[in-house]
Parts: C-alpha cells; sequence; structure tokens
C-alpha cells in the first residue's frame, strides 16, 4: 500500500462543489503509487459536498476539460496529466474556467 | 539525442516550462509566456489600429479574471509602447446581493492597484430596477436576456457619461468561437457575419466596442492572472446561466482537449464566412419609398428605416421607435404595479413571506 500527503486547492469558482472549501490537504493511498487520477476519485469520495455535482468535476474518467490543473504551478499538460505520481507535499491546484469572466 | 530536460522552455531554453500553449502546442516558461502572451496582444492592437495617441477608452471591469488582466495588460502595454491613451474602469452594478457587491469590492481594489479611474453605473439608477428586482418579477428563466440588454446599454450610457467613445471589453477567444457556434447553430446568419468583428458598433450609435482579446484563449487569461497574482473575483452569477450558451460552451471545450486548435480555427471560419445577399421577399403590398417604410415586428416594436433615431421614451438611440430596454421595462413596470396592488391588500402578511408567493404567481 502506497500512501502519499498532498495539497489541494480548488479556485476559480471550483469550491462552491466542495462546499466553499478552497484549500484542503489530502492523503490518498492505493496499491500502487497514487496518481492524479486517484486523487480525483479520493476528492469526488471525501470532499464533494453533493454526489450530484460529480459531473462537474469528472468527464469520462479523467477531470473535465475546462478545469485547469496545476501541479506545484505548472500545466498539468507538461506533468503527464492525470497519470503523473503524487509526492508527498505536492500542491495541486484545479480551477474552473468555465465562469464567466 | 542529447539528454535534455524533456520540459524545458522552447524559447529561452534555459528555464523550466511551465505551460503548454493551447494554439501551437509551445512549452514556455512563466518569464517567455508574459513576453509572448503580451506581446501578441500589442501586435493586435497594432494591426487593428485599435487606439489613438489621446483617446480615452473605458475599459468594462466586472472583477472577474478577463477584464482584470485587461486592465492589467491594457496598463503595461500602454507604458511600454506609449499608446498614450487614458485608461478608465467602468463597471455596471446589476443589484445582484452576493455576486455583483463582491465582484464591485474586487474592482475597487483594481482602481487603486491599476491607478485608474473608476465609475459605477447602476441599473437601479438607470433604470429603476436592480436585477434582484427583475427576477423576483419576471423569473429566473428570463434573466440573462434582461440582464444583456439592459447592460448592453448600461455601458453605453455610463461611456457617454464620461465623454468616451470606446469601451474595450474582456472577450476572449472561447467567448468568440461560442457565439459563432451558437449563431451557427441557430442559422442567425445576421449575427453570424459582425461575430468575429475586434470592433463592433450600433448603427448611429457614437460608441464603438472592442475586444483586444479576441485571439487569446481563456486558459491563457486564467494561467496570466494566475502567475501574475492578479486579484480578480470567481463566483458564478446566481442566477442560472444562459442555457443554450452553456451547452455551447461544453461542446466548445471538449473539442479543445481534443483539438486545442480550434478555438481559433472556429474564429478563423467565422472570419471568411462570405453570406450571400439575400434575396428580397416579394410582398403582396405595393411598393413605398423607403422613408414611409415601417415594419412591425413579432414583438410589437416598430422599426423605422433611418438611422440616428433615439427611442421615443428615454431618448437612447435606437432602431425601434421604442429601444428594446424601455420595451423589457414597461412590460417589468405592468406586473410591479400588479404586484403593490397585492401587497396593500394584504397588510398583515410578513413581508418575505409575500415575495415568496408572488415568485409563484404568473401574469
Amino acid at each position: 500500500m502506497h500512501s502519499v500527503t498532498v495539497k489541494c486547492e480548488f479556485l476559480g469558482g471550483l469550491d462552491v462543489i466542495f462546499g466553499g472549501v478552497r484549500k484542503s490537504e489530502c492523503t490518498v493511498a492505493a496499491q500502487e503509487p497514487p496518481t492524479v487520477k486517484d486523487l480525483m476519485y479520493h476528492i469526488t469520495e471525501t470532499l464533494l459536498v453533493d454526489k450530484k455535482d460529480f459531473d462537474v468535476f469528472v468527464e469520462d474518467g479523467t477531470i473535465r476539460p475546462g478545469i485547469l490543473v496545476l501541479i506545484n504551478d505548472t500545466d498539468w499538460e507538461l506533468e503527464g496529466e492525470d497519470e503523473y505520481v503524487l509526492q508527498d507535499g505536492d500542491v495541486i491546484a484545479f480551477t474552473s474556467t468555465l465562469h464567466g469572466g | 539525442m542529447p539528454s535534455r530536460t524533456p520540459n524545458l522552455c522552447q524559447r529561452c531554453e534555459a528555464n523550466k516550462a511551465v505551460m503548454r500553449r493551447p494554439k501551437n502546442l509551445q512549452k514556455l516558461c512563466k518569464e517567455c509566456y508574459f513576453h509572448v502572451f503580451e506581446t501578441e496582444i500589442h501586435l493586435t492592437i497594432e494591426k487593428e489600429k485599435l487606439f489613438y495617441p489621446g483617446e480615452k477608452v473605458a475599459i468594462g471591469a466586472s472583477g472577474g479574471k478577463d477584464s482584470t488582466v485587461l486592465a492589467s495588460i491594457l496598463k503595461t502595454l500602454n507604458e511600454r509602447y506609449n499608446y498614450g491613451v487614458h485608461l478608465v474602469l467602468l463597471s455596471i452594478d446589476e443589484g445582484i446581493v452576493g455576486y455583483r457587491d463582491d465582484s464591485l469590492a474586487t474592482v475597487k481594489r483594481n482602481q487603486q492597484q491599476y491607478e485608474m479611474p473608476l465609475e459605477i453605473v447602476s441599473y437601479k439608477d438607470l433604470y429603476n430596477w436592480t436585477m434582484d428586482e427583475i427576477v423576483s418579477c419576471s423569473g429566473v428563466k428570463s434573466s440573462c436576456t434582461y440582464c444583456g440588454v439592459l447592460r448592453r446599454q448600461a455601458l453605453d450610457r455610463g461611456a457617454m457619461k464620461l465623454g468616451i467613445n470606446h469601451v474595450v471589453t474582456g472577450h476572449n477567444a472561447d467567448d468568440m468561437a461560442e457565439t459563432v457556434l451558437m449563431n451557427l447553430l441557430r442559422g442567425d446568419t445576421a449575427r453570424l457575419e459582425s461575430s468575429t468583428n475586434i470592433t463592433t458598433k450600433s448603427t448611429g450609435s457614437p460608441i464603438k466596442r472592442s475586444k483586444p482579446f479576441k485571439y487569446c484563449y481563456q486558459k491563457e487569461i486564467v494561467l496570466y492572472a494566475h502567475y501574475k497574482k492578479l486579484d480578480y473575483f470567481s463566483t458564478e452569477c446566481t442566477y442560472a446561466p444562459e442555457a443554450f450558451r452553456g451547452t455551447a460552451r461544453v461542446l466548445m471545450k471538449n473539442l479543445e482537449s481534443v483539438r486545442p486548435s480550434c478555438i481559433l480555427d472556429i474564429i478563423y471560419s467565422g472570419e471568411h464566412f462570405k453570406l450571400k445577399q439575400r434575396k428580397k421577399r416579394p410582398g403582396p403590398k405595393k411598393p413605398v419609398t423607403e422613408s414611409q417604410e415601417t415594419e412591425i415586428r413579432s414583438d410589437g416594436s416598430v422599426s423605422l428605416r433611418n438611422n440616428g433615431n433615439r427611442c421615443e421614451k428615454c431618448g437612447y438611440l435606437s432602431t425601434n421607435k421604442i429601444c428594446k430596454a424601455c420595451i423589457l421595462l414597461q412590460g417589468l413596470e405592468l406586473s410591479r404595479a400588479k404586484l403593490n396592488i397585492a401587497a396593500e391588500a394584504v397588510p398583515k402578511v410578513k413581508e418575505d413571506e409575500l415575495q415568496h408567493r408572488l415568485q409563484h404567481l404568473s401574469f
């Protein structure tokens, strides 16, 4: 069993589906070293207030398009997206770009 | 292959890349990204000749990410390239408690941060209605229709009050591609042709509107705000977003994840649409001379041929006898009159309870 603890941030209005929580520390455990995808399911299981909002965060088994993910302030597209293997102390920021400007 | 860090900035080849640009998949470090993003906007401004020296320009500022980044970048570019424009923040207070009051606080901080004058125009002052009152009267469903019509006019009036003929807004490439898509899906060919113009102007209106972010991806604007640590406000409007636009937006985002360039591609297509001249429908009525011809529209408004007409009620420029805002407000006034009668008839009922009951009334 592998376990890592990371910091999560929900920005751009995304906090509304997590009861107004903007920052949270998450400990993710999995058989294999946990990835961003494992974190995503961990978040929906533990932080999501209304399970109906699952689709706001997840689409087709990955983070929904339109939500920007930064891994330690770097675009997740440069880090392997949802296959990125989490390290202790990582800061993972999810920012919704679907809200009005 | 020389051993190189895979995520090195492809421009300076010195720093670690922090982002990948959606339009060309280029990997850039923070500094190079700022430089490239700002320079591209400058080139758009130059190519389109958006400003002239000494021009007074109002930035339509909502406190959200797009307009905050717009204010920040225009200030930077104005100083860097000596545009010589005078920038003013212009905000609209729609009167939505818990949404606009919070975002206006952000605009007020921006005023200090960017050292720009700020003018706030409220629906209440202009129309004697707040959006909250309108929604309690007409329901949430049509809120975006009212708000859109009223905001358009409010921005113009605010600019006029300041003696400004040019309003810039933070509309970005995603917004524009969405609009092209919506007009295409609705068959609204009249709007389709003009929907990709960087500068628009209503007929007869002295105020033009420009979108300097026309070619900027939403993602890049959000990242710019994030890396520059700009102070912006992000909460969805309390009222339901325009349903059809929401659907078009989701469609766009899904397309973008498969093919990131598609946003600019849709704009490119929009720019090159050339519509066939529509045939005049042969009518049974006798031909009339242009100046006499009036058209009665399905919504009851009467169109007048000559441009530069003024609304008979409010004096605002309008192609119709009565402008769209006044037509909407007239309808609302009728409902409010009924509300007042109802309120007088049952004086003992608590106000909130009454409000609640009234919301379920239909007129």
